[in-house]
């Protein structure tokens, strides 16, 4: 081989009801060996029954070094949690 | 299967100088027991450590496959044959998610795969003494495996994201690795004279090969500490190597076997096992490539590299029509 084949990330949906989580990558040419690939390094136990491959290229990820002003705003805004609001015992249901 | 730290740091790539506050902020990330991902600025001498200990521990994955492979035709029974092909099935994924988790810190895949087969890269030296009867293969999967399962079950909490999870699902399958051995000795413990004999003699051969496993002893260990401060490293080789003797040992003699070190004995006041001196230049000797089946080992791997060409060419032809078929 003169250079590695393309990276795809691994998905695998553990079960019927859950999503997709990644699992790892493996190389290969096109999708379809990527997926058998995928079968092979990644569900030998019958750890899924769906599996998507994806670019590892095409994949976009926030930058580490934002994730201060990426994420932080979130930390402030304690409001948005339910358990914010104090309500008197007497309010049932809620 | 597992690694020793066998290459020292090259002293000719000595780290430049980095920004102290990112080496700062590193540190006490770190010391913090927060996970390293692949994005994260980390010091260059993290990433070389990590990529060398990770490609080495993929390598002895791979190359852990070729002592049982050679067995798979000779198994005993039907069953027993398709227990070993799954075991050396796993060995090959654990390679791959370890091969994975390096190139995650801008190793690629080719560089390790060729540096393997020039015999530039290590392995683990346990791959290098032969497997001459059945019984080797049993006592692999519950010696080595269980040698391997001590090490990487602390990996698991690595301070490296990636790797510590490939440790997750490597640790899963392992314990299958130790069961299915320690089984097969069972058998032939409880058969012929014959077989006994050859139980015992397996553990003989494979015993202070496992204790090697774990690495140098602690005072002669120099990347060590440094490695525990990174949490790339959670337990000391030695401490490592007492939990396995502690845990094995018991295992032996239920077999009804002995083990081949006369100096072992029961520390009541430590609440561990005492054992004899390791016979170190033999582990060097070994981790040098003069173990007796190192050349056959490699020759069997570049062959196995060499004879899938003409299916990756394929692979590669069917996808470049594609791409021309998709382009008309």
């Amino acid at each position: 081989m003169k250079t590695d084949w393309p990276l795809w990330e691994v998905f695998v949906r553990a079960r019927g009801g859950l999503s997709h989580r990644h699992a790892g990558s493996v190389h290969a040419p096109d999708a379809t060996i990527a997926l058998r690939h995928a079968r092979d390094t990644y569900t030998r136990r019958m750890e899924g029954v769906s599996l998507w491959v994806v670019r590892s290229s095409d994949i976009a990820a926030s930058d580490p070094e934002q994730a201060g002003p990426m994420f932080e705003p979130a930390e402030t805004k304690i409001y948005r949690h339910p358990t914010f609001y104090e309500l008197p015992d007497a309010v049932k249901h809620m | 299967m597992y690694t020793t730290e066998l290459q020292k740091v090259d002293p000719q790539q000595a780290p430049t100088r980095e920004p102290q506050e990112l080496v700062d902020a590193f540190e006490a990330r770190v010391a913090d027991d927060a996970f390293i991902e692949p994005k994260d600025w980390m010091p260059e001498a993290y990433r070389r450590t990590l990529i060398r200990q990770i490609s080495q521990h993929a390598h002895s994955e791979i190359v852990g496959m070729l002592p049982e492979g050679n067995w798979i035709t000779r198994a005993p029974s039907l069953k027993r044959k398709a227990i070993l092909l799954a075991k050396v099935q796993d060995e090959g994924g654990h390679g791959l998610y370890l091969y994975s988790a390096a190139e995650t810190l801008g190793a690629s895949r080719e560089e390790m795969i060729d540096a393997l087969h020039s015999g530039k890269a290590k392995y683990s030296t346990i791959f290098n003494y032969p497997t001459l009867t059945w019984a080797d293969i049993g006592a692999i999967g519950w010696l080595v495996d269980g040698a391997a399962i001590m090490n990487q079950v602390p990996l698991q909490r690595t301070s490296y994201g990636p790797y510590a999870r490939a440790m997750v699902r490597v640790c899963k399958e392992e314990s299958f690795h130790q069961r299915q051995g320690y089984d097969a000795l069972l058998v032939m413990a409880a058969g012929t004279d014959e077989q006994k004999a050859m139980v015992q003699d397996a553990i003989d051969r494979w015993w202070w090969p496992a204790i090697m496993m774990f690495g140098p002893s602690d005072d002669n260990s120099p990347n060590s500490a440094q490695s525990i401060r990174w949490r790339i490293k959670r337990e000391t080789n030695d401490e490592l190597r007492q939990k396995f003797i502690d845990a094995t040992v018991p295992q032996v003699h239920l077999l009804g076997m002995e083990v081949p070190d006369p100096d072992l004995k029961w520390n009541e006041e430590r609440g561990h096992y005492d054992y004899g001196a390791i016979d170190w230049e033999e582990f060097y000797a070994v981790v040098r490539g003069e173990g007796p089946t190192a050349k056959e080992r490699m020759e069997a791997r570049r062959k196995a590299w060499d004879d899938g060409a003409w299916v990756r060419e394929a692979a590669d032809a069917h996808e470049a029509r594609r791409r021309i078929k998709a382009a008309a």
